[in-house]
């Protein structure tokens, strides 16, 4: 691309902001009532990463990975490709997280047994994604029928992914985090690009992410290491 | 077709009067001014239709019903030009479902780009773009954004010279690359070029504009209200009251006007979503236009607001 100093980012959006948010709207349509299901996944992966539970913690990595492939196909693949090319290349993205996910829990390496003091930023993100998001289409007006909901719409799922690899360890986390912090990066300059205010729930994900992160890895420091 | 100095006296003298006349016969009977194609004396509507994210609504029945109605709305104003590209989405199969619903108008012109940084992949894109429509053959074919334009350029020749294409053109936007445009312009054969050309954008004045109507090539210009922005920033001021000698009611229909009362301008191809704003803008294109005077005032008046 010539001159590419001479683009913005309105320059590469193809689509109107009304365009886009009936695309939830639709896609809620055609998957209802699914969300029932997928929601209450969400709230079993909760529950399993708060009760520690040792070898049921592959369950997590397989429903998020079982969720990760069918956003990407469905809404990414099918829907969201009609209006935005792009997104052909983007839903492989999913396709490899999901994989890798199902992966981790094949092999079970990821452990939720140790608390750390940056575990309620873990928590909270999770609770945003779950509960919090879906409330922000009927509160900008936009109404219940355009809710982004977990397991259905690409930004709660991956911002409660984030959160849940935020109180995990294990060696296939630096593996695991690129294609979500990538996702809420584009999909935060998307929203930001569209002049949509909700642009901060991914921005806030990351910042609050990266914050616990180092928060957890300064306080790793300072610990005393065993003798 | 070359430009010899009679087809451009011929071609400036009819630009300019299309352009100058208070009332034309055609604006008198409230139909859209038509201007000439330089290199066929071909005259069309001087007030196109872009799709430039308006017509991308994906599968959305509703969505593409209501660009079904704009493309009505259009079509029965007196417009012709439609103009898309691969680069914008779902917008060609919309384009291509609001004509079948039409019932594919014979007046259509229609415009078409190849946008493909592969030299072989130009024929295939362009039948692509073809069977989305839905019609035999495109009017116009444009290299869109000057990508791989020397490929795709010869590709285009080659095709009016089978007939399978009418007219040959390339585009740009906002800005870029002007003096690439205009190496082009001067050295190849084309019968179009598309750039961004409005009220507050004017660098085309300076040299494009004056080159086009030099060579013979007929102009489109895009951005005309740079995507909405600059309606969006006046929508709350009054209308000047000196705008009421140009029969205007909006905004729009002023900085329409602006742009196509420069004589070197053929079509200019606003976007919209909505009916009322296409009948809007076909309205700009008929009644009097702007003089060199009121053109200076046009676009003082909206600099400093």
């Amino acid at each position: 691309m010539s001159e590419w100093w001479t683009y913005r980012p309105e320059d590469f959006l193809l689509f109107s902001p009304r365009v886009y948010w009936r695309l939830f709207e639709s896609h809620n349509a055609a998957l209802w009532p699914l969300h029932v299901v997928t929601l209450a996944a969400g709230l079993a992966i909760v529950l399993l990463v708060a009760w520690r539970p040792g070898s049921l913690a592959r369950w997590v990595t397989l429903i998020l990975g079982i969720l990760w492939i069918f956003v990407g196909w469905s809404f990414l693949w099918n829907r969201y490709a009609t209006i935005n090319w792009a997104a052909v290349y983007v839903a492989p993205a999913f396709f490899v997280e999901g994989a890798l996910l199902l992966v981790a829990s094949l092999l079970n390496a990821l452990a939720f047994d140790r608390r750390r003091p940056a575990d309620w930023i873990g928590y909270l993100i999770i609770g945003f994604a779950l509960l919090g998001q879906p409330l922000l289409a009927p509160l900008q007006g936009r109404g219940w029928a355009a809710s982004e909901v977990f397991g259905i719409a690409p930004d709660p799922t991956v911002m409660a992914t984030l959160g849940i690899l935020l109180l995990a360890r294990g060696r296939l986390l630096p593996l695991l985090l690129p294609i979500p912090v990538l996702w809420c990066l584009l999909s935060g300059l998307t929203l930001h690009t569209m002049g949509e205010p909700q642009a901060w729930a991914p921005a806030a994900t990351l910042a609050l992410a990266a914050a616990a992160w180092i928060w957890a890895t300064v306080r790793q420091r300072r610990s005393p290491s065993p003798a | 077709m070359r430009t010899t100095r009679r087809t451009f006296m011929r071609t400036s003298l009819a630009t300019a009067a299309a352009a100058l006349l208070p009332i034309p016969l055609l604006a008198q009977q409230g139909l859209p001014i038509r201007r000439p194609i330089p290199s066929t004396r071909e005259e069309i509507p001087i007030v196109g239709l872009g799709t430039w994210i308006t017509f991308n609504v994906g599968d959305d029945p509703a969505l593409r019903d209501e660009c079904a109605r704009v493309m009505a709305a259009f079509f029965e104003a007196g417009g012709r030009m439609i103009d898309s590209s691969p680069m914008y989405g779902s917008s060609q199969p919309v384009v291509g479902y609001g004509l079948q619903k039409l019932g594919r108008p014979a007046a259509l012109f229609a415009a078409e780009k190849v946008w493909t940084s592969s030299a072989t992949a130009g024929p295939a894109q362009i039948e692509q773009s073809r069977r989305y429509w839905g019609v035999p053959k495109f009017d116009l074919v444009q290299v869109h954004n000057l990508l791989t334009w020397k490929p795709h350029l010869q590709t285009l020749f080659q095709m009016k010279a089978a007939g399978t294409v009418r007219y040959v053109g390339i585009t740009t936007s906002e800005g870029r690359r002007h003096d690439l445009l205009e190496q082009i312009m001067r050295s190849e054969p084309i019968d179009f070029v598309q750039f961004s050309y409005n009220v507050v954008d004017r660098e085309a004045e300076a040299r494009l504009l004056p080159l086009a109507a030099e060579r013979g090539i007929a102009v489109i210009v895009n951005r005309p209200f740079r995507q909405g922005a600059l309606t969006d920033r006046l929508k709350n001021r009054p209308l000047p009251e000196w705008a009421a000698e140009l029969g205007i009611s909006s905004w729009a229909q002023l900085m329409l006007k602006f742009i196509l009362s420069h004589p070197a301008v053929t079509v200019a191809i606003p976007a919209t979503t909505r009916v009322d704003h296409v009948r809007e803008n076909l309205a700009a294109a008929a009644g009097p236009m702007p003089d060199t005077a009121m053109r200076q005032r046009i676009a003082a008046h909206v600099k400093a607001l």
